[in-house]
């Protein structure tokens, strides 16, 4: 190829991946202030502000926030901000708990050797390669089951049952959270020189001192790294939420497919545009953390 | 206190390696290194001196035998608990932290005070030289530097040993000859006794008062860096530090401090010292010789003389390397350049015919295991 043709070429690639990549959060987010109320095709900014909301069809006209009306609208919503709320809060316990045992894991990997050590290792790939839909259906069945037995067995009734709900999704994305969490961390594991423990250790550091002044620092983005996978796959998951969740645990994405099943407002686009702001903020954060942290040793 | 600073009493350290078998990284090693000993393992690649090192620093854990330091037995004791430190050969500096934190950080775990850490941490800074390089993250030293951390991180704890796992291994030469001088010179200034390990036969002779000579976990000659070099006790030794001519041959008589041996090769008796334990009459023995301790002369009908002929000659500056053949046997000689032409070689040139006299006390009769 000559060297035209393979700039040509470049441009056109590049062109392509990012047309199918932000096309449609671009979109997305443009169609967050659609003056349409049915969002079908953009109709144009909400042009100005007045006291109270005015209609013209299914055209919004003005409204107090004007062209952000669809997120004063979602403001006043309560299922969103229960939904919202429900969501971070799964995503924020469940982030911690698999970060500690994932960290656990990935370092109990690296150090010890036992018999079922590849069995281990192979394990962690399980959740990941196996369907997520399996993985949902497996979870629900060993809930509904176990539930069933217990309820049974206290004879509990009523209220007082034990039910899916806000516990059974974190205790879920826990699960299939760690795996990830496990990888991440061992990859940053796998150029740790043990030396600089016996070097803690020879200057009068005990193994808890050891790790907390000296491992986890240096391991620190890792375990970041791994934690911020871990926050945006319980954020957005849908498929095993979908299955674990009960009366009072809906979250986000469950919100939006329900939504999506009645009417699509702009609404749902502001959603998301706020959604896809905090995800962008929190990368963000991430990065600028990572490279003020010390470069990783080899 | 105690006379050895530390001791290793019959150590066996085994590890299975990769393929599955057993393998005896340290074998049997008895080693006494007394207070304030300059004290080096030397050895090639893979002989075990890192894992003895380890050992004494409570890294692993004899498979057998014992450790003691100061002479208290160590058995399990962990290293935070042992008054050894250890400077490491990668110097494992903690990277997220400054030059200052680093040589603090051992005072820390032994709860100085913060006035206390500061004094001595900028007297340790001062007595490596960085004075000034103390807000420095490691990476942002030169190697040298570097390595002046590790050490400054090691001693301002005032270990009772310290222990150096090839320390100057990074270093460039001329930076490592530097170094070694330096570190001599703190080792008789502070009084500590140093466990030093290296493969680097000049180094260990020019810095150790006492030096063991390792060869696949054991030990095959310790003594000082004379004895090693003027009376190896075996060919190992002979041949692994500086160079030997050796040449086999069987006891015909022996005394305390003398030995005849028949060379076949040579068909004729040579006088020498014995230098191995437990020689007896009658056995095949190597009579090891070195090759600037060869004397070439015109003529002598002196003891220990044979007529050779000169095969090669290699000028090199301060010396020149003869080869000379006796028959089938070839021998390494190095002769002085005392005298200054400008042919030194002129004197030897190939095909003469020269009498090499081997001295009695230079002539090693040393056992053939
Ligand atoms: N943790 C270990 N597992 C298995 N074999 C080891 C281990 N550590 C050292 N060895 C083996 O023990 C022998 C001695 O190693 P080492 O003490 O590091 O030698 P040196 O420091 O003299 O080069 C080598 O053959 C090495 O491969
Ligand atoms: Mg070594």
């Amino acid at each position: 190829m000559n060297p035209h043709r393979r700039s040509l070429f470049i441009l056109v690639a590049t062109v392509l991946v990012y047309t199918f990549l932000y096309a449609p959060i671009v979109g997305l987010i443009l169609y967050s202030f659609n003056s349409s109320r049915t969002n079908v095709t953009f109709e144009g900014f909400i042009p100005s502000f007045s006291g109270r909301v005015v209609m013209e069809g299914s055209l919004v006209k003005s409204s107090p926030c004007g062209p952000f009306h669809w997120y004063c609208d979602l403001a006043k919503n309560a299922d969103v901000l229960e939904a919202a709320g429900n969501t971070l809060t799964i995503a924020f316990i469940a982030t911690i708990v698999s970060t500690i045992i994932g960290t656990m894991a990935a370092l109990a990997l690296q150090r010890y050797e036992f018999k079922i050590k590849p069995f281990t290792q192979l394990s962690l790939y399980i959740p990941i390669v196996i369907p997520e839909i399996v993985m949902g259906i497996g979870i629900l069945t060993l809930f509904s089951q176990f539930f069933g037995w217990f309820n049974g067995l206290l004879g509990l009734t009523g209220d007082a049952r034990l039910s899916m709900g806000i516990v059974t999704v974190t205790i879920s994305h826990i699960a299939f959270m760690v795996p990830f969490v496990t990888l991440v961390v061992q990859a940053r594991l796998q150029g740790f020189d043990k030396a600089y423990e016996e070097a803690a250790m020879d200057l009068g550091a005990n193994e808890w001192i050891t790790f907390r002044r000296v491992t986890f620092p240096m391991i620190l983005p890792g375990v970041l790294s791994g934690a911020l996978l871990a926050f945006t796959l319980s954020l957005d998951d849908f498929v095993i939420t979908f299955f674990t969740n009960g009366p009072g645990s809906t979250t986000l994405p469950i919100y939006v497919y329900g939504l999506l099943r009645r009417i699509i407002t702009p609404q749902v686009n502001a959603l998301s545009t706020v959604w896809i702001l905090i995800v962008f903020l929190v990368v963000l954060l991430l990065q600028w953390l990572q490279s003020r942290e010390a470069k990783p040793q080899h | 206190m105690n006379e050895f600073a530390v001791e290793l009493r019959d150590v066996v350290k085994k590890f299975i390696t990769p393929e599955g078998n057993e393998l005896n990284a340290v074998d049997h090693v008895d080693m006494q290194i007394r207070n304030g000993e300059f004290f080096s393992m030397l050895g090639s690649s893979g002989c075990g001196k890192t894992t003895s090192l380890r050992m004494i620093a409570g890294f692993e854990w004899p498979t057998e035998g014992e450790v003691y330091i100061e002479g208290k037995l160590m058995g399990h004791t962990p290293p935070f608990q042992r008054k050894v430190n250890t400077v490491f050969q990668s110097y494992a500096l903690f990277q997220h932290m400054s030059v200052y934190q680093n040589v603090a950080f051992g005072l820390e775990m032994e709860g100085a005070h913060r006035d206390e850490i500061k004094k001595r941490v900028m007297r340790a800074l001062e007595m490596v030289q960085l004075t000034g390089m103390e807000n420095r993250r490691p990476k942002q030293l030169s190697g040298g530097q570097q390595q002046r951390v590790a050490l400054a991180r090691a001693l301002v704890k005032t270990p009772d040993v310290l222990l150096l796992d090839e320390p100057l291994g990074a270093l460039d030469l001329k930076l490592r000859k530097e170094m070694q001088l330096e570190l001599k010179a703190l080792q008789q200034q502070l009084g500590i006794t140093f466990i030093y390990v290296t493969h680097d036969q000049e180094e260990a002779l020019t810095m150790s008062d006492r030096i063991a000579v390792m060869s696949r976990g054991k030990v095959m000659q310790m003594g000082t860096p004379v004895e090693i070099y003027e009376r190896p006790r075996n060919r190992f030794v002979a041949e692994f530090i500086g160079e030997s001519n050796f040449l086999e041959g069987q006891i015909k008589s022996l005394s305390a401090n003398e030995a005849s041996v028949f060379i076949p090769a040579l068909n004729a008796e040579v006088t020498g010292t014995p230098a191995s334990e437990g020689l007896v009459n009658g056995e095949q023995v190597f009579v090891s010789i070195r090759p600037e301790k060869i004397h070439l002369t015109e003529h002598s009908e002196r003891l220990n003389t044979f007529e050779g002929e000169i095969a090669s000659t290699v000028y090199i500056g301060s010396n020149t390397h003869v080869v000379v053949h006796i028959g089938d046997v070839r021998l390494k000689v190095w002769e002085q350049n005392r005298i200054s032409r400008l042919e030194p070689s002129s004197f030897y040139t190939n095909g003469q015919k020269v009498d090499l006299m081997l001295m009695p006390e230079n002539t090693l009769v040393l056992k053939k295991d």
